[in-house]
């Protein structure tokens, strides 16, 4: 067995994974506030990207990035407010319904704005043939980026999330909405506010990796089911397990893809994905007895 | 007694009228579609007892319509003939298994006998609806939701990457199934109008053993797991038994409906078994009310008609997604509920009284 | 704008069914076609193409003083919508011939439908199995896989290279040209150390391309016509794989290339001539041809043309053609001349038909491309000169 072998598969391992764990960081954050898994969160990740794409065309890379998460942003905020907002206690599947019927409306509204062509953003350092070599073993800078990101993403999450009052406030709703209603909190703006979070943070996302995987009207899919098998994979509702466990996703599919056909490579993370959803729900790293409290 | 099977008499006696009202208005193609329909229905319905009856949602039971059709295909398809030497194929010769049919070239092929497949593809669909059905059945809500889609994934990568299913173009040239002699299912223009009775009395025969079900003690075992689990477990109810066997039953039915459609079609490919057509069937169970068997039914029969014909051009995907945001916004119960019929005509008849009043 | 085209496609639809008195005086040729879906590369570009065709066909007076009505179905690469909207065309609107599907699995599903019912289908997928075995009344317009292939391996030959790593999609498009690969790589003597499928959603394909190139692969053969074959020679490039690189015909359109940046320098692929029209010398008969259809494509739709909705161009061409010479619009009198046409001049190459050739084309139908510097160029013929 070739060492640099080994490290490059790794490498590998670590682009897929950084990818899909970006996105499913998106997805804890609606998850903890609602209770609610989003299955259009894959769509505001291409939103993202193809709107970046279409201001890059007139705007310098760094704005035209931040403008099209605050356009995602809002979109998010419509989407909340127009669908969501006023279901009174709706059931879990009416919930999931709603959203995947919402993720299949947004797919189609791309597909009729920007045609079916394929888009990416520029490489942020670099070109498309640029790597950060170690011996025979490389990997695109892009992919730094995409880690830096993340991490720096759940920092300010953390901080968020654990140090400024709204950050609290939103912790409030999750864990009782009732209770938190009695404090004053408006419960319904959390949520609004919720879906503005992740569907910037997705926007983010899909300015990061753009360069590396493209964008097109339906990648969000793809990109959503990867998503959340990883959310799954670390524990609903925490991030930090979220990018342990894309990066643990992603190297075990590219190992997989050392000894298997590489046709099968999906079915490996969805049996993955099956294997812990039988055995252990709460995920890897979530706590058990935490899960079964959490009303869904 | 004569209530719970006069809706069936109801719809086989429509069944026909709309054949008749076909030569009518000469438009005997029409019936290709319904044909297509009446399978897809089966389908629906079985998933509407899952969703509606046992509360269990499936967003991949497109993959069980698949392993359905896509091992009866197989099975129909697959030329023995290069193995003939083989102990194992002598010995499905001799039990009569095999026939010989013409290949795409003009020389002879030898597969299985299209009964045996389509028994192999049902026994192969409990199997795995088993199988799969324990595990999956003890999770809940969303997690439920991940591991039917998760399912239905697995199955639509591997007809998708399997070159023995014909990977990406599927497999075709699928012979067509001689229930009796004189009856075949096949596309051939010539048996349209058999066809069109064997699909709807599929459908009629699917709805009698709901119907049956429904009334029976399972029906009232079934409704209680749905409002209320933990009391129906209290009751001595086993929740899990009953789930699992409604989850197979479920899963039967979708398989059936692909055995059959692949044969009308004389094809099969990967799209029969992606997320967007299980999604569909969930659309159409939630349009049609959950617990609503002719809700379903009818729905199913409409929406699949006219996304075959092509009514909705480019925005079927679209079409499919609005209906599900609208129904879960505004009728979360379906369209066709009783209530919804009952508030019509008080709607209508409180008019009316105020008119007459006022007169 | 797509709405609205869509909608009067339907509305003609309705109005045709409503009011059989007037199919007399148009010519009825329904296409179904996967503008929506996972084939939109495919059936995109052939619808506008269509569109194009007919309403410059219609200005100019139509075919014999009749108009042409085109009825476009969506399939969205769906076999079973394929074979609904078959019959339908067939039976109830009674087109004189139906063009495409866009696909090779849909094309399979309707052959039959098509035969039984003695209907023309010329179809724009490439599969080498539509047109063999023969089937009386189906053609194909796109260039056989196998030519494509045979260039790829008479050049890996003028390179001396031998070991081929072979990556295909796991879409019709891949799997066709994956079987032409194997079938002929051992009458090349190029042997294949790797062979690998992978899913056309991919998202990065690092693992797959380190996998070939540790097999010892000296040429990498990529065979798809997604974004993933812009991602495969990113890829390849950033692991440090120095070989050359072969693309499909797929690669044929200009923004595969921009997507895959500085990764796409060198790559050499088949192609047909649409790609180079500009550079091609006068002499060339197709020059014209292409140049017009560029052109027009380009400026209607404001997109680069591509290859692939050359080959619905040329369906319709073939049609066209095949009426003028048969003087009626009687479907069998049309078949037996799409039969006898020789000569053809479309954007694929120059078709010539015959009772056993329901493709027309031959090898000289594909050039060879090499990208330089972000564009396409022709790349000189290799010296082995090898007959078809």
């Amino acid at each position: 067995m070739n060492i640099e072998l080994f490290f490059q598969y790794l490498a590998a391992g670590v682009t897929y994974g950084t990818i899909y764990a970006i996105v499913a960081i998106g997805f804890n954050i609606i998850y903890n506030t609602t209770g609610i898994i989003n299955f259009a969160q894959g769509e505001f990740v291409m939103l993202g990207g193809m709107t970046a794409v279409t201001l890059h065309a007139f705007l310098p890379l760094p704005a035209a990035i931040l403008s099209a998460v605050i356009i995602t942003m809002i979109i998010g905020a419509l989407i909340e407010i127009t669908f969501i907002r006023w279901l009174t206690s709706p059931s879990v599947l009416r919930m999931i319904i709603i959203t995947i019927g919402i993720s299949i409306f947004i797919r189609e509204a791309a597909l009729h704005i920007w045609g079916e062509a394929v888009r990416a953003l520029p490489y942020f350092t670099g070109t498309e043939v640029t790597v950060i070599s170690a011996g025979d073993v490389h990997i695109s800078p892009q992919v730094l980026w995409v880690i830096g990101i993340s991490a720096v993403t759940v920092v300010l999450l953390t901080f968020f999330f654990n140090y400024t009052l709204l950050g609290r406030q939103m912790r409030a709703c999750s864990s009782n909405r009732d209770a938190a209603r009695l404090c004053g909190i408006s419960a319904k703006n959390m949520v609004t506010l919720s879906f503005v979070l992740s569907a910037g943070i997705g926007a983010l996302a899909g300015c990061v990796v753009s360069p590396i995987t493209y964008v097109q009207y339906d990648s969000g899919t793809g990109l959503a089911i990867k998503g959340f098998t990883v959310a799954i994979l670390g524990g609903l509702g925490n991030s930090t397990a979220a990018i342990a466990a894309g990066l643990i996703l992603g190297i075990l599919e590219s190992f997989s893809v050392w000894v298997m056909p590489t046709a099968f490579k999906d079915v490996v993370s969805i049996s993955i994905l099956l294997l812990i959803l039988f055995v252990r729900p709460s995920g890897i790293f979530g706590s058990v007895e935490a899960s079964r409290l959490k009303e869904f | 007694m004569r209530s719970r099977y006069a809706p069936v008499a109801f719809f086989i006696a429509v069944v026909i009228a709309v054949q008749f009202l076909t030569l009518i208005i000469d438009r005997p193609q029409y019936l290709t579609q319904l044909t297509m329909a009446g399978y897809y229905s089966l389908v629906i319905i079985g998933l509407c007892m899952l969703i509606g009856y046992a509360g269990q949602i499936s967003l991949g039971h497109a993959g069980f319509f698949a392993i359905g059709g896509y091992i009866s295909a197989f099975l129909t398809t697959y030329d023995l003939m290069p193995h003939k030497g083989n102990a194992l194929a002598g010995i499905v010769a001799k039990a009569g298994l095999l026939v010989t049919v013409q290949d795409l070239y003009g020389g002879d092929a030898l597969v299985f006998h299209p009964w045996i497949a389509c028994i192999a593809a049902i026994c192969v669909t409990v199997l795995i609806a088993y199988v799969i059905g324990g595990p999956v059945l003890k999770l809940k809500g969303h997690y439920l939701a991940m591991a039917t889609l998760g399912f239905g994934t697995i199955v639509y990568k591997l007809v998708l990457g399997t070159t023995f299913f014909g990977a990406a173009d599927g497999l075709s040239d699928i012979p067509g199934f001689k229930l009796l002699p004189g009856l075949e299912v096949s596309g051939k223009n010539s048996a349209r109008i058999q066809n069109y009775y064997i699909s709807w009395g599929m459908v009629a025969l699917g709805m009698l053993l709901l119907a049956n079900l429904i009334h029976s003690r399972v029906g009232s075992a079934l409704r209680a797991i749905h409002s209320a689990e933990d009391a129906a477990n209290a009751m001595g109810v086993n929740t899990g038994r009953y789930k699992l066997n409604i989850f197979v039953l479920s899963a039967v039915f979708a398989a059936v409906g692909g055995i059959f459609l692949t044969h009308y079609n004389g094809g099969i490919g990967p799209s029969e078994a992606s997320i967007m057509k299980s999604v569909r069937y969930v659309a159409i169970v939630a349009i049609g009310g959950m617990a609503n068997l002719w809700g379903a039914l009818s729905m199913g029969i409409v929406l699949n008609f006219l996304s075959l014909r092509g009514y909705f051009g480019s925005y079927d995907d679209t079409v499919f997604g609005v209906i599900l945001i609208l129904i879960m916004l505004f009728a979360p119960e379906g369209l066709l509920r009783r209530e919804v019929f009952r508030n019509a005509k008080k709607w209508i008849s409180g008019r009316g009284k105020a008119e007459g009043q006022k007169a | 704008m797509k709405a609205c085209r869509m909608f009067a496609v339907l509305l003609l639809t309705c109005m045709i069914m409503a009011a059989p008195a007037l199919a007399k005086e148009t010519i009825k040729v329904g296409a179904i076609l996967a503008v929506t879906g996972p084939a939109s590369f495919l059936g995109a570009p052939e619808a506008k193409t269509l569109e194009m065709m007919v309403e410059d066909i219609n200005k100019k007076g139509g075919i014999r003083g009749s108009k042409i009505e085109l009825i476009i179905k969506d399939s969205g690469a769906s076999p079973e919508k394929a074979l609904s909207f078959a019959k339908q065309l067939i039976e109830e609107d009674k087109v004189l011939a139906i063009i495409g599907p866009s696909t090779s699995g849909e094309t399979m599903k309707i052959k039959s439908v098509a035969e039984e019912a003695k209907a023309i289908l010329i179809s724009c997928a490439a599969a080498e199995v539509i047109v063999n075995p023969v089937a009386k009344y189906v053609f194909k317009t796109p260039q056989m896989d196998k030519h494509a292939v045979i260039k790829i391996f008479e050049q890996m030959k003028a390179m001396k290279l031998s070991k081929a790593g072979v990556l295909s999609s796991n879409t019709g498009f891949g799997k066709a040209g994956k079987e032409q690969i194997e079938k002929l790589a051992p009458e090349y003597g190029i042997q294949i150390v790797a062979n690998e499928v992978y899913d056309k959603a991919a998202t990065d394909l690092t693992a797959e391309v380190t996998k070939v190139k540790a097999s010892g692969a000296e040429a990498i053969i990529n065979w798809s016509i997604e974004p993933a074959q812009s991602i495969v020679i990113k890829n390849a490039r950033q692991i440090g794989f120095k070989g050359q690189i072969f693309q499909s015909h797929g690669f044929g359109n200009i923004e595969y290339v921009k997507a895959a940046g500085e990764a796409a320098e060198g790559v050499i692929f088949p192609a047909g001539k649409l790609l180079v029209a500009d550079t091609l010398p006068d002499s060339d008969p197709q020059k014209a041809v292409l140049i017009n259809y560029k052109k027009d494509y380009e400026s209607k739709f404001k997109d680069e043309a591509s290859t692939f909705g050359g080959h619905a161009y040329d369906a319709m061409l073939i049609l066209t053609k095949a009426i003028e010479k048969a003087n009626s619009t009687d479907k069998e009198a049309v078949r037996n001349a799409i039969e006898g046409l020789k000569g053809v001049v479309g954007t694929a190459g120059v078709f010539n038909f015959s009772a056993q050739d329901h493709n027309g084309l031959d090898i000289n139908a594909f050039e060879m491309l090499i990208v330089k510097k972000g564009k396409f160029a022709v790349l000189a013929a290799p010296e082995t000169k090898k007959k078809k």
